[in-house]
C-alpha cells in the first residue's frame, strides 16, 4: 500500500527520471556530437522540472498577486529556472561553436572516426 | 512527451531530431504552465524551441545530415543508466509528495517573498520581484557566464586568426 501511495503521489518524480535517464543514455551511448548535445539539452530539461515541479501547490495559481487569489505557487525556482534556461543556451551555443571548429578540423562530428583520426 | 523522446534516441536523420528536439520544448514549455511557471514556459518556448532550434539547424548545415551507427555496443551505457536510474528512484522516497503545501520549500523563504514582495518593492508578479531586486546578483552573474559564452564562441569560429 505503502509502495502504491508513493506511485501515485510522487508520479512527476518517475516523468523527470524518464527523461533524464533518456538523456543520460544519448550522451554516454551515442557517438554523434550534435546528438550528444540534443541529449543534453533534455537532460537539463529535465532538471527544469525537477526543481519547477515541487513549487507547485494544488489549487494554487501562478505568482503573480492579485486580490482575489490567495494560494500561489512558490516563486523561487522559477527564478532559478528562468536562470539556468539562459545559461543552457550559453552552453548549448558554445557547444555548437565546438562542434562547427571540428567539423572543420576532421571533417567528422563522429566520435568513432575522430578516434581513428588520433591513433 | 515520451514518445518524441523515444524518437530522438532512435532516429539517426538529424534533421528530425532537431525538430523533434523543438516538439519536445513546446511540449515541456506546456507543463511548465500547468506547474504554474508562466515565466519559465514563455523562456522555454521562445528560447528552448526558438533559439537553439535555429542555432542546431545552423549548425547542421555545415554538418553531415545523418548520424553513423555507433560500433561499440552500448551495454555498458545502458548499465549505467539502469545503475543512476535505480538510485533516483530510491531518492524519490525521501521527496514530498506532488502538491502539498507543508514542504520546506513553501514554509520558509518562499511565503516571505510572496509577502513582502508588493509592499517592498511594488511589483505584483513576484518571479520578475525577486529575479530583478532580491536575486539581483544572481542575474548579475547569469549576465557574465552568457558574455563568457559569447567570448567563447567568437574566438572559436573568427576566420583571421586561424589562418596564420
Amino acid at each position: 500500500m505503502n509502495i502504491v501511495s508513493n506511485l501515485i503521489s510522487s508520479y512527476n518524480y518517475y516523468i523527470i527520471i524518464f527523461l533524464m535517464i533518456s538523456g543520460l543514455f544519448i550522451v554516454v551511448a551515442r557517438g554523434n556530437m550534435m546528438k550528444k548535445l540534443v541529449g543534453l539539452a533534455l537532460f537539463q530539461t529535465s532538471v527544469y522540472i525537477l526543481y519547477i515541479s515541487p513549487g507547485k501547490i494544488l489549487n494554487g495559481t501562478a505568482p503573480i498577486l492579485r486580490d482575489d487569489f490567495t494560494i500561489y505557487s512558490s516563486p523561487f525556482p522559477h527564478v532559478l529556472i528562468l536562470t539556468a534556461i539562459v545559461v543552457g543556451i550559453a552552453t548549448l551555443s558554445l557547444g555548437l561553436a565546438l562542434v562547427i571548429r571540428i567539423n572543420e578540423e576532421f571533417g567528422t562530428i563522429e566520435e568513432d572516426k575522430l578516434f581513428e583520426e588520433e591513433l | 512527451m515520451a514518445i518524441t523522446t523515444i524518437g530522438i534516441i532512435k532516429l539517426r536523420n538529424l534533421f528530425s531530431v532537431v525538430i523533434l528536439s523543438t516538439i519536445y520544448s513546446f511540449l515541456m514549455a506546456s507543463l511548465l504552465l500547468i506547474f504554474d511557471a508562466v515565466d519559465v514556459a514563455l523562456t522555454e518556448a521562445a528560447v528552448g524551441a526558438g533559439i537553439s532550434t535555429v542555432l542546431m539547424l545552423s549548425v547542421l548545415h555545415y554538418t553531415k545530415r545523418n548520424e553513423e551507427k555507433p560500433k561499440h555496443s552500448s551495454i555498458l551505457a545502458i548499465l549505467v543508466c539502469i545503475t543512476v536510474g535505480g538510485l533516483l528512484i530510491y531518492g524519490t522516497y525521501g521527496l514530498p509528495a506532488f502538491g502539498a503545501a507543508n514542504t520546506p520549500l513553501h514554509t520558509h523563504v518562499s511565503s516571505q517573498y510572496l509577502l513582502r514582495s508588493l509592499p517592498e518593492t511594488g511589483v505584483p508578479n513576484v518571479v520578475t520581484s525577486v529575479l530583478a531586486s532580491y536575486r539581483g546578483f544572481d542575474t548579475l552573474g547569469e549576465v557574465i557566464v552568457v558574455f563568457t559564452a559569447a567570448i567563447g564562441v567568437i574566438s572559436l569560429l573568427r576566420k583571421d586568426q586561424r589562418e596564420n
